[in-house]
C-alpha cells in the first residue's frame, strides 16, 4: 500500500505504524458521569467495518506525524489522507 | 455409512460405486431449537458435539458459502497446547486431548499427526520464560520438554545455530503437538453432525436477527426467515459484521494473516518449528510442501489477501533461521481474516441479548482450538453455563479487568 502523505507525498505503508480506528482521537471526558463505561468502549470496543474505515497511522520512519487515513478494508484502497492534527482541530480540539 | 479399511477394499473391487455423499443438502426448516451461524470448523464442531454429547439434534448450521470455505481451509494446520495462562492452558490441553481421539470419535481420517512442535530459545531470559511456560503446561496436564542446543543440533542440523542476532540456545518441545489435515476436520465434523440429524445449510447468508424485547427469536437469511430458541454466532473473521446486525460492537478487529507453501520436497522437517524472535514458523505437509507464515499484516482488513512487506519479512525470517529454505520455490501464498481480540484470547459467551450467543476472537489460533471450542460452545448452548475450562472466555472481561493477555501487549490487537 502507498500512503499519500499530505506533506511528504507517496510513501510506502511499511514506513508507518498502525494504531487503529481514528475514533481514538475522541478521548472521552474523564470527569463525566459515565466515564468508566465510556472508557471501556473507547479502549476495547470497535466498529470494525467491512468497507470504508478511518484509521490512525504514525509515520515512524518519516516525519513522525500522525495521519488519518481513509481506507477500504475490503480492497485496501486508500481514498483520503489527512494530518491527524488537522482532523482533531476541525473537531474543535486545541491540539 | 461407516468408513473402514475393509470398506475401501470392497469398494476398490466393485468400481467405487457404493460411496454416498458424506452429508445431505437439506432445505431449511422454518424452526429449529438451535441455529448455528457459520459452517466453519468451530460451527460444525459445535453442531457435532451438541448432537453427540448433549443429545440436541434439532440443530441447523447456516453457511454463507460452502462449509469449510473460510479459515478452516486457509490455516497452517498446527495443533498444540503450549499456552501459559490459567484462563487458556486447560482449554487448549482439552483441545489437544480431543484431537488425539478425534478420528476414532468421528470415524473420519483427519490425518492427525503428532509430529511435535518446537519453540526456539535464543537467550537466558527467553529460556526462563519457556521454563515457566513448561511448568504452566505441566500444571494443566500437558507435556513439555526443554532441549539444549546440542540436542537440537543432533535433531535439526539444518538450522542456523550461530546466527549473529539470534543464536539458538535451545528450545521448548511439545512432542504431542503437530499438524492435522485441516479440510478433513470440517468434513469429518459435518458428516458426523449430519448423521445425527443436524441440517447443514450451505449458500445461506444471515442478513439480520429477529430480536424482540431483548430476546433473539431467529434469523433472517437469503433463504428466508428461520426461527430458533437459541442463535449461536460462530463466524471468526466476520464477527464484527454479523454482530453489527444485532447492534453489538465487539472487542475485536479483523486483520489479515498470510500463509505460504513451497513446491513439494522430500521429507526435511520432522515437526513444526517456530522462530518467535524472527516472526516465522514452518512445518512440512504430507504432500511435501513447506507450509510457513509469520505476523499478521497489522491493519484492519477483510480482503483475504495481504501485502508485500509481510511477505518480505516472513521470507527474511525463514532465511535467518533455516537458510536451506532459500532453495525452495514458493508455490502459493494467501490470506485469511483473523478476528483479533483486544487481549489475544477468545470469547465463548452469552450476549446481553437473550438467546443470542457468541463464539469468536480466536486471533490466528482458532484451528488448534476447534474441538474444544465446539465442545465448550455446545456445553454453553445446551446447559446455559460455561464449560469448566472456558469460564474466563467472557465478553465482559475487559470491563471487569480480567484480561487473558498471553503476551502482555494490552488492547492493541495487531500486536497479539
Amino acid at each position: 500500500m502507498i500512503i499519500h502523505h499530505p506533506l511528504l507525498g507517496p510513501r510506502d505503508a511499511a514506513e508507518f505504524v498502525y494504531l487503529g480506528d481514528a475514533a481514538l482521537i475522541d478521548r472521552p471526558d474523564w470527569q463525566a458521569e459515565n466515564a468508566a463505561e465510556a472508557f471501556h468502549a473507547y479502549g476495547y470496543l470497535r466498529d470494525n467495518p467491512a468497507g470504508v474505515h478511518q484509521e490512525l497511522w504514525y509515520h515512524e520512519q518519516g516525519d513522525r506525524s500522525w495521519l488519518v487515513v481513509t481506507r477500504n478494508t475490503v480492497n485496501h484502497e486508500i481514498s483520503r489522507v489527512e494530518l491527524a492534527r488537522d482532523v482533531a482541530r476541525a473537531r474543535g480540539r486545541g491540539r | 455409512m461407516r468408513y473402514s479399511a475393509f470398506k475401501i477394499f470392497r469398494e476398490g473391487l466393485t468400481g467405487n460405486k457404493g460411496w454416498t455423499p458424506a452429508w445431505r443438502d437439506p432445505e431449511p426448516k422454518p424452526e429449529y431449537d438451535i441455529v448455528i451461524i457459520g459452517g466453519g470448523g468451530h460451527g460444525l464442531a459445535t453442531a457435532y458435539y451438541l448432537a453427540k454429547e448433549f443429545g440436541l439434534r434439532n440443530v441447523a448450521v447456516l453457511e454463507k458459502g460452502w462449509i469449510g470455505s473460510g479459515n478452516v481451509g486457509r490455516n497452517t494446520t498446527i495443533i498444540r497446547s503450549n499456552y501459559l495462562l490459567p484462563g487458556n492452558e486447560p482449554f487448549y490441553e482439552m483441545s489437544l486431548k480431543l484431537w488425539e481421539g478425534l478420528e476414532q470419535d468421528f470415524n473420519y481420517n483427519a490425518m492427525v499427526s503428532q509430529r511435535s512442535i518446537l519453540n526456539l530459545i535464543h537467550s537466558d531470559a527467553q529460556r526462563d520464560a519457556f521454563v515457566r511456560r513448561a511448568n504452566a503446561m505441566f500444571l494443566a496436564g500437558a507435556d513439555a520438554e526443554l532441549a539444549d542446543a546440542d540436542q537440537l543440533r543432533a535433531e535439526l542440523p539444518f538450522l542456523d545455530f550461530d546466527n549473529a542476532r539470534f543464536p539458538i540456545k535451545g528450545g521448548l518441545f511439545q512432542r504431542r503437538g503437530g499438524t492435522v489435515r485441516h479440510d478433513a476436520v470440517a468434513w469429518g465434523y459435518a458428516r458426523g453432525a449430519d448423521a445425527r440429524g443436524v441440517d447443514i445449510i450451505q449458500n445461506c447468508e444471515v442478513t439480520g436477527f429477529d430480536i424482540e424485547n431483548g430476546k433473539c427469536r431467529g434469523v433472517e437469511t437469503t433463504r428466508g426467515a428461520i426461527r430458533a430458541r437459541k442463535v449461536a454466532v460462530c463466524v471468526a473473521g466476520s464477527s464484527g459484521r454479523v454482530m453489527a446486525l444485532a447492534g453489538m460492537r465487539l472487542p475485536i478487529e479483523s486483520h489479515v494473516l498470510q500463509a505460504f507453501v513451497t513446491e513439494g520436497l522430500k521429507p526435511v522437517l520432522p515437526g513444526v518449528i517456530t522462530f518467535g524472535a524472527g516472526h516465522f514458523y514452518v512445518s512440512q505437509s504430507d504432500k511435501g510442501g513447506l507450509v510457513f507464515g509469520g505476523d499478521i499484516d497489522g491493519y484492519n482488513s477483510y480482503a483475504q489477501r495481504g501485502n508485500l512487506p509481510v511477505v518480505e519479512d516472513v521470507a527474511e525470517g525463514g532465511m535467518a533461521i533455516m537458510p536451506m529454505i532459500g532453495r525452495a520455490r514458493l508455490l502459493r501464498n494467501w490470506g485469511g481474516i483473523m478476528d483479533m481480540s483486544m487481549d489475544g484470547s477468545p470469547f465463548i459467551d452469552r450476549t446481553h441479548i437473550d438467546g443470542l450467543y457468541f463464539n469468536g476472537g480466536w486471533c490466528y489460533g482458532g484451528f488448534k482450538a476447534t474441538p474444544a471450542s465446539g465442545m465448550c460452545y455446545a456445553h454453553l448452548l445446551a446447559r446455559d453455563a460455561p464449560h469448566p475450562v472456558a469460564t474466563e472466555m467472557r465478553l465482559d472481561r475487559f470491563a471487569r479487568g480480567h484480561l487473558i493477555d498471553e503476551k502482555g501487549m494490552g488492547n492493541q490487537p495487531n500486536l497479539h
